[in-house]
């Protein structure tokens, strides 16, 4: 799709069942979290490294907004009761977390936001820790569309997952130049700032040297494929 | 790693505004714990307030952005001449070479709390929710980055009560690998009913202010606060960030590896990175939250590394635990330690708990310190270890 051989076609999918999670941390956690380490798990086996040697950097333009909606609806109780899985779901690094206690990974991990920039954000923080700490990293991105009421005020048409194991000699170069970002290849993702990953993916899904620039907030991260 | 000077820095919490009304407190072993009057003040807790939030709207430009996380940012970062040394540093390296790297857990949600209550009849929120700049976690660094006049690579970390702990260790990335010349990092967390709740519903709020490693501990207060440091690779102050340890339990989501793996991992590789021997510290401020399962967990992977001759102390019952602010107001604590020789009492507490092998500071201590440890550990198993030096 991404290469141009074939159409966009949005279609509902079924929650992705994790096969990396202990049953219970299965049950329990939120579907952004399921989107991410489907995602993640993907990745990894493909690109055949051993999980515990990847530091993780995790980004969403928010955090989930079933848990949100959940945890706010409960508040507005006059007993506030809250769900104590809900709650600590709620954390914004819940995916690495689970990814952790998957994957049996004692790494480093982080979990940012930039709000639209989110993607661009993971992608700058990945790149200085494979320049710096010379490790491979797992990059996770998820945006999932909000329930109503909270929809109005954040609308996400669709959702998106995507994971990148990224190492040292890549071929991607990055720097903070260029002031408009490249536009979507495919599909209407209004709102989804995971989506601004489809430049990078239809450039790596291309043959040859490409040039991407993704939004950061009030600047533009630049990647070059050599 | 090389060196990150911290050229400036300045905290805001329920010990007042500024790092001298911290140090003053410091120097009295005066809590700033309260009973809780929050909203409803449902719960029987202990909070450490920062005074006057609610009559400190923001206006001008950036109104939009006005909710209590980001007015204690505003308060913040007005205190110390911290605007000052950033806008020397702007001059010196121009505003697209200087990051903003904050730290919140929940930044603006309290106003989306308050909304739920104002649903109409059809379920819909206010209009004004002004989700992006209140709730958003990346609302908090918006704010600051806006506020200051910053162009470089802006992000929010979110990783729950490590946040602002980690802030450090990307910034250190960031300008090693020539990315940018200066950050601003940081983090603001403010009080609200989510955090007061949630972790009240997992048994972890003391219904009296915060004992931490007290053997009658019964969990955290939670409190706020807006923290700032300016780090660059060459500064006019002599503290330094010398290394930096990040590291993840693989246990569970809300409560820690029993022997503190995780955490001891993350300390150790901040000493590494610092090239230093545990011996060569002079204190360390522990996480030390007060709940039951922290403090033994932490007080394990602290004996182990460091045996019982280093000087340990959490300083939760003084400010509360700050969460996504805790990692910076706790380097700040370091800061004041280093440049005061001043080792704080872990107020509140007064018989630690049999077992637990560290040495606990009940008192202050007056004596040099050159070089010291801040612990910060967050939900989901995420651990960060600083080691500053003077």
């Amino acid at each position: 799709m991404l290469s141009g051989a074939a159409a966009f076609e949005p279609s509902a999918v079924p929650r992705p069942a994790i096969s990396l999670l202990p049953p219970a941390e299965r049950r329990r956690c939120a579907p952004s979290v399921a989107w991410a380490l489907a995602v993640a798990q993907e990745a990894v086996a493909s690109a055949g490294l051993d999980a515990g040697a990847l530091s993780v950097v995790f980004v969403s333009s928010d955090g989930d907004g079933d848990i949100v909606h959940r945890l706010c609806t409960a508040l507005a109780t006059p007993a506030a009761a809250v769900s104590p899985t809900d709650f600590h779901n709620s954390v914004h690094n819940a995916a690495t977390g689970y990814w952790s206690i998957g994957a049996h990974s004692q790494a480093a991990s982080t979990a940012l936001c930039a709000y639209d920039g989110s993607f661009a954000a993971g992608l700058l923080e990945a790149a200085c820790q494979i320049a710096i700490e010379k490790r491979p990293v797992l990059l996770m991105a998820v945006d999932l569309p909000y329930p109503p009421p909270l929809a109005p005020h954040r609308p996400v048409l669709h959702g998106l997952a995507v994971a990148l194991v990224l190492e040292p000699g890549t071929g991607l170069e990055i720097s903070l130049e260029g002031s408009e970002p490249t536009p979507p290849p495919i599909g209407d993702f209004q709102g989804n700032a995971s989506a601004a990953c489809l430049p990078l993916l239809a450039a790596l899904a291309r043959p040859g040297e490409a040039l991407v620039r993704l939004p950061l907030a009030g600047r533009v991260l630049q990647v070059r494929k050599i | 790693m090389n060196p990150l000077a911290v050229s400036a820095y300045t905290a805001t919490t329920a010990l007042g505004r500024g790092k001298a009304a911290m140090l003053e407190a410091l120097r009295r072993g005066r809590s700033g714990l309260k009973a809780n009057d929050f909203d409803r003040a449902e719960l029987r807790a202990w909070i450490g307030q920062v005074a006057g939030l609610e009559d400190a709207p923001i206006g001008g430009a950036l109104a939009e952005f006005d909710c209590r996380n980001n007015r204690l940012a505003a308060v913040g970062l007005g205190q110390d001449g911290f605007k000052e040394s950033v806008s020397k540093a702007k001059a010196k390296y121009g505003a697209q070479r200087i990051a903003v790297l904050l730290g919140t857990s929940t930044s603006g949600i309290l106003r989306t709390e308050l909304a739920y209550r104002q649903r109409d009849a059809q379920g819909n929120l206010p209009r004004d929710l002004h989700y992006r700049h209140a709730q958003n976690l990346f609302s908090i660094t918006d704010f600051v980055r806006q506020a200051l006049a910053l162009e470089g690579p802006a992000m929010t970390i979110s990783t729950a009560c490590s946040s602002s702990a980690k802030v450090f260790a990307s910034a250190a990335r960031y300008i090693e690998a020539g990315i940018i010349d200066a950050a601003v990092v940081g983090g603001v967390d403010s009080l609200c009913l989510t955090t007061m709740h949630g972790f009240s519903s997992l048994q972890l709020v003391s219904d009296e202010p915060c004992r931490p490693f007290d053997a009658a501990r019964k969990g955290m207060s939670i409190g706020e606060a807006a923290g700032f440091a300016l780090v660059e690779k060459i500064g006019a102050s002599s503290i330094a960030l010398l290394g930096y340890g990040e590291s993840s339990d693989a246990y569970h989501m809300s409560t820690p590896h029993p022997e503190g793996e995780g955490a001891f991992g993350a300390m150790q590789q901040a000493l590494t990175r610092a090239g230093l021997a545990p011996g060569e510290i002079d204190y360390v401020n522990a996480h030390g939250t007060a709940t039951p399962a922290n403090d033994r967990a932490e007080d394990r992977a602290l004996v182990r590394l460091f045996g019982k001759r280093v000087p340990v102390s959490s300083t939760k019952g003084f400010t509360g635990h700050t969460l996504g602010a805790a990692g910076i107001v706790e380097a700040i604590v370091c800061f004041l330690a280093l440049e005061h020789g001043l080792l704080p009492a872990t107020v509140n507490s007064s018989a630690i708990e049999p077992g637990l092998e560290s040495m606990v500071l009940l008192e202050n201590r007056a004596a040099p310190v050159r070089r010291a440890l801040s612990n910060s550990f967050g939900f989901g198993g995420s651990n960060c270890s600083l080691v500053f030096g003077a």
